[in-house]
């Protein structure tokens, strides 16, 4: 209970100091409706900005994209919850998602799981006490099988994922590393082996 | 022999995010051909002719469900189904990510042909980098005059909207892509009317996939008769296998249709040392397993269906004597479990029950009844719903209790698993 009346001012006092998401972004938000034939179809683009800024989509959130694009809460909550990617509650600000699917799985993708949660000391599903990391397994094929064990943070992909190199993601993240940049340099691998084919075959 | 890479060519060697080095080699020549000297009927007769069979996994004829829009006057769309996420398949992600100006150009060059109002790029939420990377090669093309009002200065205009998907398999499934691309739940719609007739926002709609749509340019700069002499009679072109699994190589390879099973697996650098081939699925999580017999059938749409599977989406999972077919069927039941969208019965209640089946038998303690019941779902769970994920969910399975029931028995009778080395059992 006062917990919750704590964080209830502290969002009260937030949401003085500081303009919405929604006002400061207010000519992306046109820009985005505008593509399609019919503003409905935005709805998804809209709680992916939501998610960018805040780091999940909030109440208030759905509240905004309900009135912003003409349908009830209740529609927008009720579509936001069927998509895996959107984050409903509070999360760290990395999310880890480990590939749960089958060539993962048969490749070691159960094992970086369960190191990760030792080396990050929460289960599947839990953030770390200093909003770092997020920690989830899927069950959706990230595309990513001749990278197996693979994993992604926020959508971007790391390949070939051994417990050593899930440390030195980590780590990496916790001393500031861009995670793009951190994703470019050393999550990815070689697109197949396409051109090999060609010379051997 | 040596196979030309098309779709692939430059891939590994030229940045070809950069619109220039895509125009080096030949890139937007095909849009350039079809504006100045082709009707959008000729592009559609073009593609019609060269027999291009949809990459996406059901092998229809491009050119076909091209046919079926119904001259009405009404506006029409294109969707390009970039939301590639069949287990095993990774070969849309590649094309997205390294070579996106030839989808741009198969997108541009197939909504010239029917003469669609807008295009869209239904992309799944984790292609973060592919959803940076299409949007900036848009961009590109639009300052080059390749998108937008008045294209190389005709008559002909078009834009593309890239749509992030945001974690749902469904979406893949051409209506269930629809009512999320209308900024709804992912749910699948009855069928008919089909999306030719009532799709997107209830005008007709094509939806083809990525690669089928990165065809188009080389069909349409070299012709149906040189697509033609690429691959099989009844499947020509190439295609780009996923390859996965117990290989010394996994990756992608663009090899012509119909090269046989033991040919893609060479090219793939050949077993790993110590993997003795024991199953492989040739085309994504519901495409039944073929043996090592089957090594020698050529990988086309039709071949493939006469063994007994299906080409799929050509994500080519090979399996050794290490995996537990038992464990494999359970993956793919919690799978299917998760991305069940829950509107029908049979599909929401079978997944979830053959889940749990499965991971009770894979635990040692299973009946001889649980086996039967798995059986028994091919009359409960196949046709019985909106959409095929219900049907695509068992076929895997249906194939395994057939060709492995000794794995099964095993882990019924003595706990045991007939894997070499099984992973251990009881984590779940």
């Amino acid at each position: 209970m006062s917990a919750q009346a704590t964080s209830g001012r502290a969002k009260g006092r937030k949401a003085r100091a500081e303009t919405p998401w929604w006002e400061r972004r207010a000519a992306d938000i046109d820009r985005l409706i505008a593509r399609y034939p019919k503003s409905r179809s935005a709805l998804m683009g809209l709680l992916w900005m939501a998610q960018e800024e805040r780091g999940w989509v909030s109440p208030e959130d759905m509240e905004f994209i309900g009135q912003r694009l003409g349908v009830s809460r209740a529609y927008v909550e009720s579509t936001c919850s069927f998509y895996s990617l959107y984050h409903r509650k509070p999360a760290g600000r990395y999310t880890i998602t480990v590939c749960g699917n089958i060539m993962c799985g048969l490749s070691g993708g159960e094992a970086l799981t369960r190191h990760l949660e030792q080396r990050l000391g929460v289960k599947v599903g839990e953030t770390t006490p200093d909003g770092l990391f997020t920690l989830l397994v899927t069950g959706e094929c990230v595309a990513a099988c001749d990278g197996a064990p693979a994993l992604q943070i926020n959508e971007e992909y790391f390949h070939k994922v051994t417990p050593e190199r899930a440390d030195q993601i980590v780590q990496a993240l916790r001393n500031g590393a861009n995670l793009v940049e951190l994703s470019e340099r050393i999550g990815l691998t070689a697109p197949g082996a396409v051109w090999e084919a060609g010379e051997r075959a | 022999m040596k196979y030309e890479k098309v779709l692939t060519k430059g891939i590994g060697e030229v940045d070809l995010t950069r619109i220039e080095n895509y125009e080096a080699q030949g890139g937007y020549q095909a849009l350039r051909k079809a504006l100045t000297g082709m009707t959008p009927a000729d592009v559609h007769a073009e593609v019609k002719k060269a027999n291009l069979r949809g990459r996406g996994g059901a092998g229809f004829p491009a050119g076909v469900k091209w046919g079926f829009l119904p001259e009405d006057g009404r506006p029409r769309y294109l969707c390009c189904n970039a939301d590639e996420s069949e287990p095993g398949t990774f070969n849309n992600r590649m094309l997205i990510e390294y070579n996106p100006h030839l989808l741009i150009e198969g997108i541009l060059l197939a909504a010239y042909a029917v003469r669609a109002a807008r295009s869209f790029i239904y992309i799944r939420g984790e292609f973060r980098k592919g959803y940076r990377v299409l949007m900036d090669a848009i961009e590109q093309a639009r300052a080059k005059g390749y998108v937008g009002d008045r294209i190389l200065g005709t008559d002909y205009s078009q834009e593309i909207v890239v749509h992030r998907g945001a974690g749902a398999y469904i979406c893949g499934e051409e209506t269930g892509l629809l009512s999320s691309l209308e900024g709804g739940r992912g749910e699948p719609r009855n069928k008919p009317p089909f999306p030719a007739v009532a799709g997107l926002y209830g005008m007709p709609t094509v939806i083809n996939n990525v690669e089928t749509l990165c065809n188009v340019p080389f069909i349409i700069s070299r012709g149906a008769d040189w697509f033609l002499s690429i691959g099989t009679e009844k499947s020509p072109g190439t295609k780009l296998f996923s390859v996965s699994g117990a290989v010394n190589r996994p990756g992608n390879y663009e090899l012509p249709l119909g090269i046989t099973l033991r040919e893609l697996i060479d090219v793939a650098g050949g077993m790993r040392p110590g993997s003795k081939l024991k199953a492989v699925q040739p085309g994504g999580a519901s495409s039944p397993v073929l043996l090592p017999e089957h090594l020698d059938i050529p990988l086309d749409f039709d071949s493939v269906q006469q063994a007994g599977s299906i080409l799929g989406t050509a994500g080519v999972m090979v399996f050794d004597q290490n995996v537990c077919m038992v464990r494999t069927a359970l993956y793919y039941a919690d799978f299917f479990s998760h991305e069940s969208c829950g509107q029908c019965t049979p599909c929401r209640e079978g997944t979830a029950w053959t889940a749990r089946l499965l991971r009770k038998i894979e635990r040692g303690e299973g009946t001889r009844e649980d086996i039967e019941i798995l059986k028994s779902l091919r009359t409960t769970m196949s046709g019985t719903t909106i959409c095929l994920l219900s049907d695509f969910s068992i076929t895997y399975l249906q194939s395994v209790l057939k060709h492995f029931a000794d794995e099964f028995e095993a882990h019924i009778q003595g706990h045991a698993c007939l894997a070499e080395r099984p992973r251990e059992v009881r984590s779940a």
